[in-house]
């Protein structure tokens, strides 16, 4: 269509250094930042590393800081930077690989400390649609850890080892608000998942591209149900909706959390 | 070959990994398999995807997953499940594959709902269920337009907390066999930094999904290359009814970037009406009982006829509107379709119409397997999902494929647990890792050649325009003709200076060689069937022949020779036969029975 070029300034390297690299891309209309990225690929570096499956914002491969901001790149467009020079890197809370591709296998290994979720009974299970509501927010999430990048407990020194982050806050919440579910997670959040780290800067939100209110609907719930077991000076200061540390029976209205 | 290559050339120095089952791909069908593969008996099973966890293409899907819980429709069962599956695959299906199906994927859903998905729910506090395209009966469970998601994610994590080792970012590239042709293992490179991985095993499960990308306008995902279907047929497996394709009516037009992204069938399911450029309901005279919910394949080549008589929309499309909807039911039904066309299009559906037009979306054909095992002709190599076939027939029905995944995900765990707790470990000559290794180096250490990239728009350019949704003996011979002159440009396929590391170009010559050979397959049998069935649209045959209806095309590599056979479509028993006998779906016939006789639709 027009003849607009932008300019993509992308950062090529890994864990031994590099810098960033600039292309030329013609811009066409609803362009997103991944279009202009297989752009470069096929036109100037066929080998520029960039992670991506669906190209419809469900999968959460193409996760990216662009100028500076933690986005999918598939679903940023171009023209929401015209004039600019759009700096395009990689993920800055895990550690490199190349070029956009970060190694994120932290997250599926502490993921997989987590808990499961554990039914009183087998399904068919009776459920209605307000008990689930305020869990079917998690269910969206992508996995796409821009939360994870953007919390500061995770891009500090050592913070990994000290605080899950606010994806795997959502996942607890997402089986421990299950109706259905009996584990007791309690122990878990405070000793292992770290969850007293996390001081609501609320942060997460603000990149997370499912909109999930990760504090409000999440975290400050489940510090609640912590701080109903081991009291903490800190955490008493969210305690705006109380409710028992595990709700018993599925008729519970959910609108409390918005 | 400079020394950095060589010496991973040396066998000896190939990392080693050994397990009793590997599954290859963590899809929705994958991620059941290993799950089935890990209970029971202590046996070690380890899955190995392209791409990370919880990121495959089964994530993508929207609408929802189809089983006869009856929460909605009471009348619904099986037995019309069934009826409505062989139907719409104008009975070409394995009737053993459809039945085993419909008869256990109820079980399958439920048993997702006892590891934490949490469906959308009905007042009396049941999994909802949706309308979908030509089913009788309101049958898909699903959470809003995010159903594959919520299944992707609960196997997910179910997995992650049994037995299974998980291989992410590794990409086989080759099924190994031994001397009599038995599965020995799987090969591959980690993608992190090229390194090379033997996977030995007993048996292993493909469930790598299907091949929608060796086209150009598609909804497929970046993993859908057809590499297990083409690792498969290298080793002697069976394909069948590869000339099925489907192509889903609805995929976004505009803008150019996201052509062919899907637009579920939901919108349609909650009320979606197609128009026009002269604001006619033109479904209404293509399908006056099933409308806008007639199957796909009749759905898409409405929209082509509505273009081909000048009726079309300014990007080659139709209309869909759901704009006459409550636009906070709108977003509360398909929250994914309202933010996809907000951000990506400047549409905002609850509001105006929008153009769509059909997409390829899903590939019928695959490996023959047998139903109840889901066992290929090589021994010990099983294969369920998309990559597998049987099940859909001629077209496949909306929510179907989600169904498919559950239950032979599981039967092929299930089959490949049986078969290694009495196999032997095979041997693997040696001589076969080093070709194996050279020629996947070959492209890194080529100076001059091909652009893997550009053969692949190439490819899929031409996959679209001679072998698509309208085909002819003389586009299908083009198409033919020029996939050939690509497969020798392909012979030299070259990545210029790139190295072993995460290098997506090096990748994609892989990529391409899969989908170049099943595109030629895909042809082939598009040349034999010499009739219109379903997907499959031939001008010059546009008539349902049942003499051609009573075969499958089953191709298989002798040498370097592809050859194709016609084989009898299994003939249904007695018992499944009856249901046809009446031209409309047993539930449907008891409903009416006990209404009286009334009227019988939706
Ligand atoms: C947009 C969209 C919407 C859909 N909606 C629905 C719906 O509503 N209902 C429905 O029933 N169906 C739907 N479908 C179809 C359905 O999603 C797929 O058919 C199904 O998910 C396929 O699952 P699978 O497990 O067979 O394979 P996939 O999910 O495709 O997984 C393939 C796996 O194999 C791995 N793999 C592939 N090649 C290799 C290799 N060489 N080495 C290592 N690993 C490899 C991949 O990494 C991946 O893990 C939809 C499809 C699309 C595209
Ligand atoms: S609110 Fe908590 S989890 Fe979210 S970014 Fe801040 S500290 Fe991290
Ligand atoms: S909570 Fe949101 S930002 Fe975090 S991983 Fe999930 S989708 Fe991404
Ligand atoms: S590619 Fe799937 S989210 Fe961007």
């Amino acid at each position: 269509m027009s003849e607009e070029i932008i300019i993509l300034s992308v950062f090529r390297g890994d864990a031994d250094g590099g810098q960033e690299q600039e292309y030329r891309v013609p811009l066409e209309t609803g362009m997103v930042v991944l279009d202009a990225l297989h752009y470069v690929q096929t036109e100037y570096a066929p080998d520029l590393a960039v992670r991506w499956n669906c190209k419809a914002a469900h999968c959460g491969s193409c996760s990216a800081e662009i100028n500076g901001m933690p986005k999918l790149l598939c679903k940023t467009r171009l023209d929401d930077y015209v004039g600019q020079v759009i700096h395009v890197r990689p993920m800055h809370a895990f550690p490199l690989i190349k070029d956009l591709v970060t190694d994120v296998s932290w997250n599926y290994r502490v993921a997989k400390q987590i808990p499961a979720f554990q039914p009183s009974t087998p399904a068919p299970f009776v459920m209605y649609q307000r008990d689930v509501d305020r869990i079917q927010e998690f269910h969206q999430c992508i996995e796409c850890f821009l939360c994870q990048d953007t919390c500061h407990v995770l891009r500090e020194h050592e913070g990994q080892e000290r605080y899950f982050g606010p994806r795997m806050m959502a996942k607890i919440a997402e089986w421990d608000m299950h109706p259905m579910d009996t584990k007791d997670r309690t122990a878990f959040l405070k000793d292992v998942a770290g969850i007293p780290m996390c001081n609501v800067t609320r942060c997460c939100v603000e990149v997370c591209p499912e909109h999930i209110v990760i504090t409000d609907n999440a975290i400050i719930p489940l510090k609640e149900r912590v701080a109903d077991v081991y009291w903490d000076p800190i955490q008493a200061l969210f305690r705006r909706f109380r409710r028992p540390a595990k709700t018993p029976v599925p008729t519970e209205p959910s609108s409390a959390e918005g | 070959m400079p020394s950095y290559l060589a010496d991973q050339v040396n066998v000896e120095s190939i990392e080693q990994h050994k397990y009793d089952i590997i599954i290859v791909g963590a899809g929705g069908a994958g991620l059941r398999a290993a799950i089935a593969a890990s209970e029971g008996e202590q046996q070690t099973v380890a899955v190995v995807t392209k791409s990370l966890l919880g990121k495959a293409h089964t994530v993508m899907a929207e609408g929802g997953v189809a089983a006869s819980l009856a929460n909605v429709d009471s009348d619904d069962s099986w037995d019309t499940h069934f009826y409505d599956t062989m139907k719409s695959g104008h009975f070409i299906n394995d009737y053993r594959v459809a039945e085993v199906f419909a008869k256990e994927v109820p079980d399958r859903v439920l048993e997702l709902e006892t590891w934490g998905a949490v469906f959308d729910r009905t007042p009396a506090g049941k999994i909802m269920q949706r309308p979908f395209g030509a089913h009788s009966f309101r049958r898909l469970a699903h959470i809003g337009d995010r159903t594959g998601k919520e299944l992707i994610r609960t196997l997910q994590y179910k997995a992650i907390h049994q037995a299974v080792d998980v291989y992410q970012e590794v990409t086989s590239t080759a099924l190994l066999v031994d001397g009599q042709g038995q599965i020995a293992g799987v090969f591959g490179y980690y993608r992190e930094d090229g390194r090379f991985v033997l996977f030995r095993a007993k048996a292993v499960v493909l469930a790598t999904g299907g091949w929608g990308k060796a086209y150009k306008v598609t909804s497929n995902s970046w993993e859908s290359t057809g590499d297990g279907a083409a690792m498969a047929f290298r080793v002697g497996a069976e394909l069948m009814d590869m000339e099925m394709v489907q192509f889903h009516p609805t995929g976004m037009v505009w803008p150019p970037g996201v052509r062919g992204l899907l637009v579920t069938e939901g919108v349609r399911g909650e009320g979606g009406l197609l128009y026009n450029s002269q604001h006619e309901r033109f479904m209404l005279r293509y399908d006056p009982v099933l409308q806008e919910l007639s199957s796909r394949d009749v759905v898409a080549r409405s929209i082509y006829k509505e273009n081909q008589a000048g009726r079309g929309t300014p990007h080659g499309g139709a209309w869909l509107d759901i704009s006459y909807k409550p636009a906070e039911y709108v977003k509360a039904k398909l929250p994914g379709m309202y933010e996809q066309f907000r951000t990506l299009a400047d549409v905002d559906i609850t509001r105006e119409p929008f153009e769509v037009a059909p997409t390829t979306h899903y590939t019928m054909g695959g490996l023959r397997v047998q139903a109840d095992t889901c066992a290929t002709n090589v021994p010990g190599l099983f294969a369920a999902g998309e990559v597998a076939c049987g099940l859909h027939g001629a077209n496949r029905l909306g929510g179907n494929s989600l169904g498919d995944i559950l239950v032979f995900g599981r039967r092929a765990g299930m089959g490949a647990r049986e078969y290694a707790a009495q196999a032997e470990w095979k041997q693997i000559d040696p001589a076969t890792l080093e070709r194996e290794a050279a020629r996947v180096l070959a492209p890194l250490t080529r100076e001059e050649g091909e652009q893997p990239y550009r053969l692949q728009v190439e490819l899929q350019e031409t996959m679209t325009t001679y072998a698509g949704m309208v085909r002819s003996q003389e586009s299908l011979q083009t198409g033919l003709a020029r996939l050939q002159e690509l497969e020798e440009r392909a012979a030299r396929m070259a990545v210029k200076g790139g190295t072993r590391a995460y290098n997506p170009g090096w990748h994609t010559v892989f990529d391409v060689q899969s989908m170049l050979l099943l595109g030629m397959v895909i042809i082939r049998g598009a040349l034999a069937r010499q009739e219109s069935r379903g997907a499959h649209w031939r001008l010059d045959f546009p008539e349902e022949l049942p003499e051609v209806g009573a075969v499958n095309f089953v191709q298989r590599l002798s040498g370097d020779q592809i050859v194709i056979e016609p084989t009898p479509v299994p003939k249904m028993p007695a018992e499944l036969a009856r249901l046809f006998e009446h031209d409309r779906a047993p539930g449907v016939r008891r409903r009416a029975e006990r209404n009286g006789e009334g009227r019988a639709d939706r």
